[in-house]
């Protein structure tokens, strides 16, 4: 269990480095992918089977998808890899970067001792118990924001009409 | 049954937060951009189920399936701007954008 | 008497104030008549309280309140008549008078009349103050407000900039002589402990050695304030210019009153300069110097009101010469009789002025005894009168008086008498040149406005005087009918002359010579003018035309003052726009604004970098709550 962690844990991070510094958009995406699965592995690892699967069925199945079909649409061809390597390249930034480093290094510093502590699996009937009681206003909540992000994301996305010709 | 130490599962949340980061500062495109939110947003859940396993409770759990909730609809909402935007500008480049300087 | 008095000065004020916040509201002949009305009132009072004044009763005051009440300090509105305010008062109040009906008429048509009017009336209410003041505090009260006055007046048609400049420059001259005076009352307090002038006068022989410093410092600065108000050497620089106000100001203000104000003091101060002989002496060398200064000026100049302005110079240079020699009866003599003769010249000259549509070159007028009759007699009495024509002007008798005391007084010399002559030659020489070019010959200009009833009977009133005047002081050579020295006396003392130069036959060979030398100067004047030709190529030779030029600027004085003081004074003001203390309101409004520089290159308007802001704003707290742990 715990090298499936560790070995989750390295993926995680590789792919992530890859998504934040690929210049096809497309592979990036892919990059993305293969992070959700680790992390929903390591989810697993951490005892939490439960959203360890949520992740794949929402992230990977939904979110993602939604992701490669507005890549489609915006259907950007070489040039636009090339016109990416130009923008990184313009964008490392000293003060991006210095925030960074300054990041990792307090949290380096934060982390360094270790709290052994061992864990355990939370199954997922105590979820659902814990979401249908205690949480219940949260998720009547979440539904209602559900709502409104596709109302906002329909009327955001809607193709205006040839005779509009401004935009609200 | 997960032995592995709370602190190495923070440091991973830590690390990935802060990749989600850089990627949000040095990025010129918007859909890298929402790309790394996303990578954020799941380094917030490793945290919270972390912290779960450690106590035993499933409040770490519930919390990540609400960030699941949100990460969704700020996709959807911020997709159908990213199409708006190209609309209007033909480009994906969040500095053409910069109408509000000055 | 004693109310009377106080209406003296105040009726004035009053018309003054009526006119001032009713003026705009009431027609103008209403404000005319209100301000004549006002001076005429306080001239019948004053002729009636010099009626009062007999032997017995010589002194006629009044004090009314306390004005400046402090522990140790006190000072009150007092005000005091003896023969020489007396003598003021009425010159004063009568020239007023005249002077008031004739702008009445002449200014008529002008915008601000009221405004005008009320400035006139303050303005004689202030000069009233100066003389009956009984303290040096209220005089200096009058003092300041004939300045203001005289500022308000000159800059009446304000809209023009160089009557504005020419406003200030008299009132900043004159300033300078006003502090001049301020010093020489605080010494006369910190000794004395008293404002008042009689006790002043009681007190100094007691408390100051005669010929010390202290009175001789107290002197100079009275004098420092007396050449400044009456336009002396080296402050005479704003009296030309001042030529910028209506013709009835000039007339007013520049000749007959303001002016006199500085020979008033000092014959008012005479007992504080016979004790400092020094003193006296640079009076007397004052006005020497200047007399012959501004009649050399005036000789060239080509603007009328120009060069009356430097004949009143040259005038009080000749009171402030009879000061310096002890010839106080003859200073206020040649004061009244100036007084009048002058007025006439400059109301005479208006009404050239205004007939010939503001014309004011000599060389453009001409041919004016037919069409204008009254101004071409009249003026010609006043030139008479002021070349001291022998035997039938004013002129002739005052001036004569000081030629006498110049050459048989004990602070007289040979040098003083030699420039009072020179003087009165040049005299005789510059006015008769503008009479002549001004009214004779046979040019033909168009008249644009005759004048007024009113006007004329004004400037014939003061011909009449410019001749009659000088009968109260006819001297023993001639008969010897002296009633206005005797009523002088009992404030003068009387002349002191060195016995071996002042002998009967020795006055009469001095008028002979005065005589000679006005016919003489009239004789180069007609020379002048009959041969045109000539003196146009004399005047044009290269060493003639630049002392022409040196003198048609009044000696270069204007130009000495630009570069000494004024230049200097500019240059350090404007350097000193940005100082130090500037610099701190300067300094914060650059820091805000470089604050909003910097603030606004912030303001991309793109997210990345507001994402950073974001992100550098949870580092700090990081750092922060990292450091605290």
């Amino acid at each position: 269990m715990n090298m499936l962690f560790y070995t989750s844990a390295v993926i995680a991070v590789i792919s992530a480095l890859l998504v934040i510094t690929n210049t096809n958009i497309m592979r990036a995406v892919m990059s993305l992918l293969v992070l959700i699965l680790a992390v929903s592995s390591i989810f697993y690892t951490l005892g939490a089977p439960f959203v360890a699967v949520l992740q794949i069925i929402v992230y990977a199945g939904a979110i993602l998808v939604l992701f490669v079909f507005v890549v489609m649409i915006l259907n950007q061809g070489k040039e636009a890899q090339i016109l990416e390597r130009k923008w990184i390249i313009s964008g490392l930034g000293i003060l991006p970067l210095l925030l960074t480093a300054i990041l990792l290094v307090e949290f380096a510093l934060t982390l360094a001792s270790p709290v052994a502590v061992s864990g355990s699996t939370v199954l997922p009937k105590a979820v659902g118990i814990s979401l249908f009681t205690d949480y219940a206003v949260g998720v009547e909540l979440a539904s209602v924001l559900l709502l409104a992000a596709l109302v906002a994301a329909f009327h955001f996305g809607r193709m205006p009409k040839p005779s509009e010709k401004d935009d609200e | 049954m997960s032995s592995i130490p709370l602190n190495h599962a923070m440091i991973l949340a830590g690390g990935l937060f802060i990749i989600g980061l850089t990627g949000v500062m040095i990025r010129r495109n918007l859909v890298f951009v929402l790309m790394s939110l996303e990578i954020m947003l799941t380094a917030a859940g490793i945290a919270f189920v972390a912290a779960a396993s450690k106590w035993g409770q499933a409040d770490g759990q519930v919390m990540v399936i609400f960030i699941l909730v949100t990460a969704a609809a700020e996709v959807a909402v911020g997709l159908a701007l990213l199409l708006r935007i190209y609309r209007e500008w033909k480009s994906v480049d969040m500095d053409e954008v910069s109408q509000m300087k000055g | 008497m004693q109310s009377l008095l106080w209406l003296v000065v105040l009726m004035p004020f009053i018309g003054s104030l009526i006119l001032a916040v009713f003026g705009a509201f009431m027609p103008k002949k209403t404000a005319g008549v209100i301000a004549c009305a006002a001076i005429g009132l306080s001239w019948i009072m004053a002729m009636m309280i010099l009626g009062s004044l007999s032997h017995e009763h010589s002194v006629v005051s009044a004090v009314a309140y306390p004005w400046i009440n402090l522990t140790g300090f006190i000072v009150q509105m007092g005000l005091r008549v003896d023969a020489l305010s007396a003598v003021m008062m009425i010159v004063v109040s009568f020239v007023a008078f005249l002077i008031h009906l004739y702008a009445a008429q002449s200014m008529f048509e002008e915008d601000g009349y009221s405004r005008f009017l009320a400035y006139m009336n303050l303005f004689v209410g202030s000069m009233l103050v100066l003389v009956l003041a009984d303290n040096l505090l209220l005089l200096y009260l009058g003092w300041e407000g004939v300045g203001l006055c005289s500022y308000l007046l000159i800059g009446f048609w304000y809209k023009e900039k160089k009557n504005g400049s020419a406003a200030q420059k008299a009132f900043i001259v004159t300033r300078v002589g006003d502090t001049a005076l301020a010093v020489g009352m605080f010494i006369i307090y910190i000794h004395l402990h008293t404002f008042n002038i009689q006790d002043i006068l009681t007190m100094a022989p007691q408390v100051w050695a005669v010929g010390g410093v202290t009175i001789t410092t107290v002197a100079i600065m009275i004098i420092g304030g007396a050449i400044g108000k009456s336009g002396q050497l080296p402050l005479h620089v704003w009296l030309p210019d001042a030529m910028a106000g209506p013709t009835p100001v000039s007339a007013l203000i520049h000749a007959a009153t303001m002016v006199t104000a500085g020979v008033y003091l000092i014959a008012r101060l005479n007992p504080l300069f016979q004790m400092a002989p020094v003193a006296q002496m640079l009076v007397a060398i004052i006005g020497a110097a200047t007399l012959l200064y501004a009649g050399f000026c005036a000789l060239v100049q080509t603007d009328i009101k120009r060069v009356l302005a430097y004949s009143t110079i040259s005038q009080i240079g000749y009171m402030f010469l009879a000061l310096g020699l002890g010839a106080w009866t003859a200073a206020i003599f040649h004061l009244v009789t100036h007084a009048f003769f002058k007025a006439l010249l400059f109301l005479s000259a208006g009404i050239v002025i205004d007939a010939l549509h503001h014309e004011h070159n000599i060389f453009k007028m001409g041919g004016l005894r037919t069409k204008l009759p009254v101004a071409f007699w009249t003026f010609l009495i006043g030139v008479a009168s002021l070349s001291a024509l022998p035997l039938v002007t004013a002129g002739f008798y005052s001036k004569d008086a000081i030629i006498y005391a110049s050459w048989a007084s004990t602070y007289g010399s040979v040098w003083f008498w030699l420039a009072a002559v020179v003087g009165a030659l040049i005299t005789a020489a510059y006015s008769f040149r503008v009479f002549f070019l001004a009214f004779l010959g046979d040019q033909n200009h168009k008249i644009d406005k005759l004048p007024g009833g009113l006007m004329k009977l004004v400037v014939s009133v003061l011909a009449f005087f410019a001749i009659v005047a000088g009968f109260i002081g006819i001297p023993k050579a001639l008969g010897g009918f002296e009633p206005f020295e005797e009523f002088m006396s009992s404030v003068f003392k009387p002349l002191q002359l060195s016995p071996d130069k002042s002998s009967l036959s020795m006055q009469v060979v001095l008028m002979l010579v005065s005589a000679a030398v006005t016919l003489f100067g009239i004789y180069l004047a007609h020379i002048y003018f009959k041969k045109r030709a000539l003196s146009e190529a004399v005047a044009h030779s290269s060493i003639m035309s630049r002392i022409h030029s040196f003198l048609l600027s009044g000696m270069g004085f204007d130009l000495l003052y630009d570069t000494l003081l004024v230049k200097p004074f500019k240059a350090l003001a404007y350097g000193n726009k940005d100082d130090v203390l500037d610099g701190l309101p300067t300094g914060l409004a650059g820091i805000a604004a470089f604050g909003n520089r910097i603030m606004s290159a912030l303001q991309t308007g793109r997210l990345r970098n507001y994402a950073t802001g974001i992100i550098l704003g949870v580092v700090i707290l990081t750092t922060i709550l990292l450091l605290r742990l």
